[in-house]
């Protein structure tokens, strides 16, 4: 079984790093095609207006995320509960498994827990062997807007 | 075995039959096949031992549904070497194209997304072995969907084929950066997209993580963006449409060694299967070093 570090990654996201390592390459593929399946709709608020989401330029498709932090989870900013939502083309499998795995490894978590998770966690999968290291920037690209949304929102 | 005696496009291609009426004006019909020709191939049990590839940027795309029989080609995994920046050597191409059935001299039917730019990178990667007999899905995998045609998400097993090992052979369709350079003055075809050929862009619109040192185009080479040469439904544009963008507009003489070049050279492979196929340039070579290289290169002349 190949190394992967998870120490420092959430336990969400930790798991489904694990889980992607266990498989053999081919199997990580379908793997994410099931991340990319399981990416749930954008509800309404963002589906009738996207000019609300901010594009994620360093993918190859376009594909689009928002951040939204709640006030009311807690009085500490660092600690109110952060939701992600997406929008990806369904032609764009993989850049939406890429979303896929990234809202299920980070939504509900806190604002310093999203921004404590390390720049390189995208290369923690496996994926590279799989997709390529080229297509792996675009994950790279949504964690860094994810994270800075998320610190951007939780300044008072 | 030896590389082909050049030039690689005689022999039994030049017999097949036009598929469809619409292509006859083309140098080399041959090259393209109609949807509604691979949907009577496989209806009617597949006669002619079609193997067909899909080839996409979307490396899951082909997972999400393909055709019927259809086989996938990565790009990146399958073709090009994951260590050296080339493309594979003749052993690893022959395992490729054994795995799927592919002997040499199976038909190869080529189809992919987005006005089949990666399936022309992939027919020319072929090429670059001398596999003789392949072709491209004209309008690829959107007019395929889009005329209701079927697509499964069955992945079948094709018993392994004999495919021998041959060495590439580069030089009739390949152009390095020193060749580039000696070839200055000459026939340049740049295919990226304007603001990338002007240097405002150091990178192509959305794919910000290819970028390069210096913006701009290799100088005298003429700015041509790729998909011109494709209509709305991807299909590629008539003879007469082609000749007015690539002859009459920029002057490009069928004659000339010409080379065409983009990013890392998938973009500049569809124009090369324009020029090649169905213009009938006598010579023209693909520099998939490209921007990535070319823009990176220290001291090579850059134009604004």
């Amino acid at each position: 079984m190949p190394a992967v570090e998870t120490a420092d990654l959430p336990k969400a996201l930790a798991e489904i790093a694990q889980d992607f390592v266990e498989l053999s390459v081919p199997e990580r593929l379908q793997l994410l095609l099931e991340f990319s399946e399981e990416l749930p709709q954008l509800p309404s608020r963002y589906a009738d207006a996207p000019e609300k989401m901010e594009q994620v330029h360093e993918c190859q498709s376009p594909v689009f995320l928002v951040v939204e932090v709640d006030e009311a989870s807690s009085s500490d900013p660092a600690k109110r509960v952060v939701s992600l939502f997406f929008s990806a083309p369904q032609e764009a499998p993989t850049t939406r498994g890429f979303a896929g795995i990234l809202r299920e490894g980070l939504d509900q978590l806190t604002v310093e827990e999203v921004l404590a998770v390390p720049e390189d966690a995208p290369y923690r999968f496996g994926l590279a062997e799989a997709v390529s290291p080229l297509r792996l920037r675009g994950m790279v690209g949504m964690l860094g807007r994810i994270k800075r949304q998320a610190a951007l929102k939780s300044t008072v | 075995m030896g590389a082909p005696d050049l030039p690689v496009y005689r022999g039994r291609m030049a017999d097949l039959q036009i598929s469809e009426a619409r292509f006859a004006a083309y140098t080399h019909p041959e090259r393209l096949v109609s949807t509604d020709w691979l949907a009577a191939q496989l209806d009617g049990g597949n006669p002619e031992g079609v193997v067909v590839l899909e080839s996409d940027e979307d490396v899951l795309l082909y997972d999400t549904g393909h055709i019927p029989g259809s086989l996938k080609l990565d790009w990146h995994q399958d073709l090009n070497d994951q260590l050296t920046r080339d493309y594979v050597d003749g052993e690893q191409f022959a395992k490729v194209m054994s795995a799927r059935g592919v002997g040499r001299d199976t038909p190869v039917v080529i189809y992919g997304d987005k006005n089949n730019w990666w399936a022309a990178y992939a027919l020319w990667v072929m090429t670059l072995f001398g596999h003789e007999d392949v072709r491209l899905l004209d309008g690829g995998r959107a007019k395929w969907i889009e005329e209701g045609r079927p697509l499964t998400k069955e992945v079948p097993t094709p018993a392994p084929a004999e495919y021998p090992v041959v060495e590439r052979n580069d030089a009739p369709i390949r152009a390095f950066k020193d060749e580039v350079l000696a070839h200055l003055g000459q026939q340049l075809v740049d295919v990226r997209s304007p603001g990338e050929y002007s240097g405002e862009l150091l990178h192509m619109p959305d794919y910000p993580q290819e970028g390069a040192m210096r913006g701009g185009h290799i100088p005298g080479a003429k700015s041509v963006p790729w998909a011109r040469a494709a209509n709305e439904d991807g299909t590629f544009k008539s003879r007469p449409e082609l000749e007015a963008i690539y002859l009459e507009e920029q002057g490009l003489k069928p004659s000339e060694p010409t080379v065409a070049y983009c990013r890392i050279g998938e973009r500049s492979s569809h124009t090369w299967f324009v020029l090649t196929h169905l213009l009938g340039f006598d010579d023209v070579r693909n520099y998939d070093g490209s921007w990535t290289e070319w823009g990176n290169a220290v001291r090579v002349p850059v134009e604004r």
